[in-house]
């Protein structure tokens, strides 16, 4: 690995004002979670670090707090916990099967809810060091190439899939991210946060490079409310989705007052299905009616040349979900 | 059962000096080999536990708890298969927690606890996941299985008595390349099984 000098903040305007004053001194710094990602980004030279700004020493980042106008994740809680915590597995279900979704109880142990949600993209051009515009080049390989595991939903340029597993749950939960910097803090809505690829194709969601994510806050928990996450791999585990959906229901006795559908694995970003959503609301879900959520859920992807399957397995995952979500 | 080999007979006493003593080793440590010919990078003087030993060392920043523990600390018994967190031979407990040491700096391990495989057997003799593993036949070529050991013990540790689904969950980030999966999940089943005898009694 390339060598760096690792700091370790206590407080969240130490590692900030560590990233503002390396750079300033012409040094390449980067924030380091669980660096269950970063440290394989490093040793591909994809990351070529001189600081590496370990957050995990900065205190009270990793718990959970709820009051009567929000719940706040600390964006240090590992994905471990998070899954197990009591309050997010009665509340927010989705959540924590989204997080016990991830890799391994390895990666889990290690692995923050913040850096899943800022993991870089598994593309395996990408990942291989090819100059495409994830790595500052000008061409996307897996347009024309192997695009077996690529996105059906992109208008280009680059045809990469989001990674993350709990950053769909987020989406469909109405999430909002405390992001930290210099000039002070904003709170970006989750479906603001991920950014397409026409607008910015090196990044994958609108942090500065001087920017934490610090927080993640969820809006106060509804009785009515339910969540779940489901995810297709090619094998049984230790990999990330083919596709995958995060959806939540409002339910009124069987009948849906409203509801939220957003998909991984299938689009640069967490991929919003409001359309097929709308279709539940004020209805009872029916097999019928989740069949035909499904169809409107992938009615405009538009597949590559290797990866149609996704289509079918799509509308499949998504009927079958809300459905099962509905019954519970 | 148990069989005395020079080679356990070798580790258990080694591991009988290392419960019995505590002092913080600082001796001399061998130039890494493995962080290719430059100049050395920024260094840092950490403590941390292993095995129950405390241990003061100066390393690089850029260095991977498992090459902490393999090239300054000399337990091998840690192996590096991919060095990416996609194998899982690299398995050793944080804290009592899984985690792969390959994708994990030394520096994060400062004031922490950690422990090895060379962590499981005593002076009584080896571990009960040990014994199982050997008399299961678990191992083929062996280089999976001290990962296969850290998270089975860390899976006994919150559930004693484990179903088969629980062990293949908990196994689910070691791989074993000579595919023995079926035989690593019934050894942790028995040890699981085998712990209902009181404490004292034989667990082989
Ligand atoms: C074999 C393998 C399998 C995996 N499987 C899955 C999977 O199934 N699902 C899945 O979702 N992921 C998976 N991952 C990806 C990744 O390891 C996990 O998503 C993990 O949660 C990343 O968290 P981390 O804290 O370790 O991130 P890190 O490695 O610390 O960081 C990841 C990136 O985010 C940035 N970052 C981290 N924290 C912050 C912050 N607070 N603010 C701003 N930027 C930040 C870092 O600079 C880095 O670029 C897998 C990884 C491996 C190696
Ligand atoms: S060597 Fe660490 S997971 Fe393979
Ligand atoms: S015993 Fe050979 S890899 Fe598992």
């Amino acid at each position: 690995m390339k060598a760096f000098t690792n700091v370790n903040p206590r407080t969240l305007e130490d590692a900030v004002s560590a990233l503002t004053r390396s750079r300033a001194s012409g040094a390449r710094a980067v924030v380091s979670g669980g660096g269950s990602d970063l440290l394989g980004l490093i040793k591909e030279r994809l990351v070529q670090p001189d600081i590496v700004v370990n957050l995990k020493t900065v205190a009270g980042l990793s718990n959970v707090r709820a009051d009567a106008r929000a719940t706040t994740i600390g964006g240090l809680i590992t994905l471990d916990a998070l899954s197990r915590e009591a309050h997010i597995r009665r509340d927010y279900q989705g959540l924590a099967e989204a997080a016990a979704s991830v890799g391994t109880p390895q990666i889990r142990n290690v692995g923050t809810l913040a850096g899943n949600v800022c993991q870089r993209p598994w593309c395996w051009y990408l990942r291989n060091g090819y100059a495409c515009y994830k790595n500052g080049g000008d061409r996307c390989f897996a347009s024309s190439g192997e695009n077996q595991y690529h996105a059906i939903f992109s208008q280009g340029p680059s045809y990469i899939v989001h990674p993350s597993d709990t950053a769909p749950a987020l989406v469909a939960l109405d999430a909002r991210f405390r992001v930290v910097g210099p000039r002070g803090e904003r709170l970006v809505n989750a479906s603001e946060f991920f950014v397409l690829p026409r607008v910015d194709p090196a990044r994958e969601n609108v942090l500065q490079d001087d920017e934490i994510l610090a927080e993640i806050v969820l809006p106060p928990a509804v009785s009515s409310r339910r969540s779940t996450y489901a995810k297709i791999l090619d094998r049984e585990a230790w990999t990330h989705a083919l596709v995958s959906a995060a959806v939540v229901l409002d339910m009124d006795g069987d009948v849906c007052r409203r509801a939220r559908i957003v998909l991984g694995g299938v689009a640069p970003v967490p991929w919003d299905r409001p359309r097929a959503a709308g279709l539940l609301e004020g209805q009872r879900v029916t097999p019928e009616l989740a069949a035909a959520v499904a169809e409107a859920a992938v009615s405009d992807a538009r597949p590559l040349a290797k990866n149609g399957y996704k289509v079918p397995l799509t509308r499949g995952l998504v009927g079958r979900t809300v459905l099962a979500l509905a019954r519970q | 059962m148990k069989k005395l080999s020079r080679r356990n007979f070798l580790e258990t006493t080694a591991a009988g000096i290392a419960a019995a003593a505590v002092p913080v080793e600082t001796g001399a440590q061998p130039t890494p080999t493995n962080q290719g010919t430059g100049p050395t990078g920024p260094r840092t003087t950490l403590e941390l536990v292993v095995n129950s030993r405390r241990h003061r060392l100066d390393v690089e920043d850029r260095c991977t708890l498992a090459e902490l523990l393999r090239d300054h600390l000399h337990l091998t018994g840690t192996k590096i298969g991919c060095d990416r967190g996609e194998c899982g031979a690299c398995t050793v407990l944080l804290d009592g927690l899984p985690i792969y040491a390959c994708s994990y700096l030394g520096v994060w391990a400062d004031g922490r606890s950690v422990e090895t495989v060379e962590g499981l057997a005593s002076p009584r003799g080896l571990h009960p996941l040990q014994e199982s593993f050997i008399e299961h036949d678990a191992p083929q070529c062996g280089f999976c299985t001290s990962g296969q050991l850290m998270s089975a013990k860390a899976l006994l540790t919150v559930n004693p008595q484990p179903s088969a689904q629980q062990v293949r969950e908990a196994l689910t980030g070691n791989l074993c390349r000579c595919s023995n999966y079926n035989q690593y999940v019934a050894a942790v089943v028995a040890t699981g099984r085998s712990a209902r005898l009181g404490p004292g009694e034989d667990i082989a």
